[in-house]
């Protein structure tokens, strides 16, 4: 049976040259929904990857309670030192509690592409401790702000996207001038930040306290202990997060529209491909038809006739599958895009085309293909053998 | 005497096929009077479809004169030709060629479209065609629900419907069985005899010549006189 | 039987063929119309909006607050008849559904958007009325609520003094839009700036997000733009001023560019789809060859023989798409329903031109070189099998 089965799917993968426009369209058809569904879904990988990567499990955020998103947040200086001292924060390496009290505001850039309209890009003003306490920060160009001048360091996100923030160049905040001094790379969202000194952002920007305070915990058991003392203090009302879980949270509505948009539109054209597909494979039934009907004659089963038909759909899905993740990955892998974040501010991160995501598009061409192919194949095993030797 | 009604006068044709030129008739001179039904037989190869298809207005000569019904027609342009064969001949070939999307009066109301005539008007026409080959009850069915002999007879009808003064036939009967070529070859004697129409059929078939009133034998793109 | 009903039966020749192309034409053109009006939706900033009004912000960030103290500077301008403010409140129905609602001045609001239609003594009513809200008739009509209730909102940003995020406030009227595009956008709720000043935890009084100037009859809006920008220029209240047009679709700009992507997954679309309907014509005429020879000896013309495989590609093509777009709007609208108004998808009339054209410049491309193919063909030939 299966010796059979692999025979006729040899002579019939062989006059596929001569099929050749029906197989193509199969070929481009699967190309296409692949290809948009993988290069979608790259979008949602990357953004949620760069957010991630962004934020320890051993680091915990704290934000004015209810305020969901930094940018909503704000408590005073006496709320920021009450927090520092509570239980479950990790000492660093001079002793004092290993916490950094930041303020974040708002700047103006102009696109890279687009001269005419500006974005926003998150401005953080940091303490020394902010960089003991992410250790992946790295200076890459230039050098670290000086405290008490107005100085900016920027992420590797921001260059690549806004003009106008090069080292040396002056960016204006606020009706005042600030000077780039050098570049860092974090591999997270804090690419798409520009840091400066917390006292000079307060001072600059008429704020007197902070957005957040990230500490680093004392663990086992920090997190808890330092949850449960905030929670306990009447005079703070605060949510404490782990730091990795906040940014996770923040792709939730990205992650959401994308995923909604690249479902409806991978059904629609995969529904698309399925007709396309039923049509090229009756088309090869069709013109297959006498050598179908002599297999028959001489003895060959039903069987052999549907297996040779589906592998044929199913090779040519798969064929289309690869050229479409081929194309995705050619065209979009690494290719840098920013967008809204929760703070009203740009984000910047890359497709990511995953291998995991290459084969979800296979898969689904392969059930395209299996659709595609299961009907023709039927019709082609239930054929009158007479008829289709009189017919062709 | 009348102007014949098909006049041919030193026609030559030379068909290119690639680099090779061949000549398939050698100035060929015939003339063909109101109301006759000629039968041109000969072997495979010996011109007599493509003298048809220049007669019919097919196809142009390489040199020489064409008339049919006093006008010349080697001379036309391909816009000019396709209105002239609406209005002056009606062809029937071997394999039948009805649309097989059609049924049967919808196939002889074709030509109809190229007309002014209104739909009621066509569909009167369509319906004495029809009776004329004797196929008023298979009006609606499709090519695919007629017989071999049902289908010649309404493409028949088909070259009928406009009235043509001309009927070009390429091998009418060549796909039917003894029988059923009778029938057919009968009612082109009829269509000849009772309605005037002059008939210019190719055919392999021995019998057609006793059905026709002339044969001419061709061999090799020269016409081989004979007596009817 | 007529030329197009013999076009029209030439399409069925074989019946599965057709009806297989035809969904796919269908599928292609469904999401055309539904990527299509997303695309609208975000590009179109609001056409129906004039150029008579200028939103004003903080240069760096509408997120950052300007003082109010800035009207009586912005009234003096020379060109403007009426200076309106309004402060994001952020506000949140029920644990996690945020609202579209701000603080203002109620009076100067009224001034300022005579778009919004509202019965004389609710106006009266919300200005005289601390604790008033009005919202428009859709938020009204989605969340139930009627004039008279008190309808708790709390805000993410602002607590009020006693600490609690929940405020309570008294809806005191409804308004509707003028037409119907202003009706869409009646999903918003407004309170008194004096009560939030009034009420709020950190005592932030007299700040606001944006400033809305309506201009004067004739007044230049970009004349007047520069000049707000120019008299706050190096101050700690930089401004950036434009139409309220070009600060919506600046908007949407941030997001991305969403009509790249959608033109992306179109030009796949598409380019699948000239493949498959082209094929299909492609076989179709090759399949007919003889009777297309046929139709030439009855008379019929080279360019009426082009014309009809044309038809017939456009046949194909029309039907498919007008199918495929109606069902796209028929999506929208239930789309519309299911969220209340929140997300406007149906498809309106540039979608619907855009996919006719779309439609024609498609039945030319699947059709052309089919076509050109049976009106070259030379009967001789085809009838004799070459």
């Amino acid at each position: 049976m299966l010796r059979q089965a692999f025979a006729i799917t040899g002579l019939s993968i062989r006059s596929i040259p001569e099929r050749w426009a029906p197989s193509l369209v199969i070929v481009i058809g699967l190309a296409g929904v692949v290809a948009v569904f993988t290069a979608l879904l790259a979008m949602a990988a990357g953004f949620e990857s760069t957010l991630k990567a962004t934020g320890r499990h051993d680091a915990a955020i704290i934000l004015r309670g209810g305020s969901d998103a930094e940018l909503n947040s704000a408590f005073d200086r006496d709320s920021t030192d009450l927090i520092k001292q509570e239980p479950g924060i990790r000492p660093g390496a001079d002793g004092k509690p290993l916490a950094s009290a930041e303020l974040m505001v708002i700047a103006e850039l102009v696109r890279k592409d687009d001269v005419k309209s500006g974005a926003n890009v998150t401005v953080r003003g940091v303490e020394p401790a902010a960089f003991a306490l992410r250790p992946r920060l790295k200076i890459i160009a230039g050098r670290n702000f000086t405290p008490g001048v107005r100085e900016l360091i920027v992420g590797r996100g921001v260059l690549a996207q806004f003009q106008g923030a090069n080292i040396g160049q002056v960016v204006r905040m606020r009706g005042s001038e600030w000077t780039v001094v050098g570049e860092f790379e974090s591999g997270d969202s804090h690419e798409s930040e520009m840091w400066t000194d917390i006292n000079v952002a307060r001072s600059t920007f008429g704020r007197i306290g902070s957005s957040s305070v990230l500490a680093a915990l004392d663990e086992p058991g920090g997190f808890e202990r330092l949850r449960a003392a905030i929670a306990a203090e009447p005079r703070l009302s605060m949510d404490v997060l782990r730091e990795q879980d906040y940014f996770s949270s923040q792709t939730r509505q990205f992650r959401a529209t994308i995923g909604v948009l690249a479902g409806v539109v991978t059904v629609i054209m995969g529904l698309g491909a399925v007709f396309a597909a039923l049509n090229s494979m009756y088309a090869a039934v069709a013109a297959r038809g006498k050598e179908i009907a002599t297999l028959r004659a001489l003895g060959f089963g039903g069987f052999p006739v549907v297996v040779s038909v589906m592998i044929e759909a199913l090779l040519l899905a798969l064929g289309g599958a690869m050229l479409g993740a081929l194309i995705a990955y050619l065209l979009f892998n690494n290719l840098s895009v920013s967008t809204l974040g929760q703070n009203f501010t740009q984000v910047v991160f890359s497709f990511k085309v995953t291998p995991a995501l290459v084969v979800r598009g296979l898969v689904i061409a392969l059930f395209i293909g299996m659709l595609g192919g299961f009907l023709p194949a039927l019709r082609a095993a239930r054929l009158p053998v007479t008829t289709s030797l009189r017919e062709s | 005497m009348p102007e014949p009604m098909v006049q041919v006068h030193e026609v030559t044709k030379v068909y290119e096929r690639g680099r090779q030129k061949i000549e398939v008739l050698h100035g060929l001179t015939l003339d063909i009077p109101k109301g006759d039904f000629v039968a041109l037989m000969g072997p495979s190869g010996s011109g007599k479809t493509t003298l048809l298809n220049l007669i019919g207005g097919l196809d142009q000569p390489t040199s020489g004169e064409i008339a049919v019904g006093g006008k010349r027609i080697d001379q036309l342009g391909s816009g000019q030709l396709a209105s002239w064969r609406a209005r002056n001949v009606g062809f029937v070939f071997q394999f039948y060629n009805l649309m097989p999307v059609l049924s049967a009066e919808a196939n002889i109301e074709l030509p109809l479209l190229l007309t002014r005539l209104s739909a009621a008007e066509r569909r009167r026409n369509v319906a004495v065609a029809l009776e004329v080959v004797g196929l008023a009850d298979r009006a609606k069915h499709k090519p695919r629900e007629l017989s071999g002999g049902q289908e010649q007879r309404v493409a028949i009808a088909r070259a009928l419907v406009s009235d043509p003064q001309l009927l070009v036939c390429d091998e009418p009967t060549g796909d039917l069985d003894r029988k059923t070529a009778d029938e057919i070859l009968g009612l082109l004697q009829v269509l000849n005899r009772e309605h005037g129409k002059t008939i210019v059929i190719v055919t392999h078939d021995p019998k057609a010549a006793e059905f026709a009133r002339r044969t001419l034998h061709l061999e090799k793109g020269q016409l081989l006189e004979q007596a009817a | 039987m007529t030329r197009s009903g013999f076009v029209i039966a030439n399409l069925f020749r074989k019946r599965v063929r057709t009806i297989l192309t035809l969904l796919s034409v269908i599928m292609a053109f469904l999401l055309f119309g539904l990527l299509q009006s997303v695309n609208t939706v975000f590009s179109s900033g609001a056409d129906f909006v004039g150029a008579t009004r200028l939103f004003v912000q903080a240069r760096v960030s509408f997120t950052t607050p300007l003082p109010v103290s800035m009207v009586p500077k912005l009234e003096a301008i020379p060109g403007v008849a009426r200076v309106a403010y309004q402060q994001w409140f952020g506000g949140v129905w029920q644990t996690n559904t945020p609202l579209i609602m701000f603080a203002l001045d109620p009076q100067r609001y009224h001034d300022v958007y005579p778009e919004w239609k509202m019965p004389e003594a609710q106006w009266q009513a919300f200005e005289h009325t601390r604790t008033g809200l009005i919202v428009g008739r859709q938020l009204a009509k989605q969340y139930g609520w009627k004039i008279g209730q008190k309808i708790p909102i709390s805000s993410n940003i602002w607590p009020q003094k006693n600490g609690s995020k929940a405020w309570q406030f008294d809806l005191v009227g409804i308004f509707d839009g003028k037409d119907e595009d202003w009706q869409k956008r009646t999903n918003l709720a407004f309170i008194q700036q004096d009560y939030f000043d009034e009420a709020n935890q950190f005592g932030i009084k007299g700040r606001t997000n944006f400033f809305i100037l309506k201009l004067a009859d004739g007044a230049n809006a970009e004349a007047v733009s520069k000049t707000v920008d120019a008299m706050f220029e190096n101050s700690p209240d930089e401004t950036k001023t434009q139409t309220e047009k070009d600060f919506n679709i600046s908007f949407v700009k941030q997001i991305g560019d969403i009509g790249l992507i959608v033109r992306w997954i179109l030009f796949a679309v598409f380019f699948t789809l000239l493949l498959v309907v082209g094929n299909t014509m492609a076989q179709s005429v090759r399949e007919r060859i003889p009777e297309l020879a046929v139709l030439k000896t009855l008379g019929f013309s080279d360019g009426s023989v082009l014309g009809f495989v044309l038809a017939e590609a456009f046949a194909l093509v029309l039907a498919g798409g007008l199918v495929g777009l109606a069902l796209a709007s028929l999506a929208g609208a239930m789309v519309e329903k299911a969220t209340g108004g929140q997300f406007l998808l149906k498809l309106d009339v540039s979608v619907w031109l855009l996919g006719v054209a779309a439609i024609v410049l498609m039945s030319l491309a699947v059709g052309l070189l089919p076509a050109l193919r049976a009106r070259r063909l030379r009967i001789v030939d085809a009838l004799a099998g070459r």
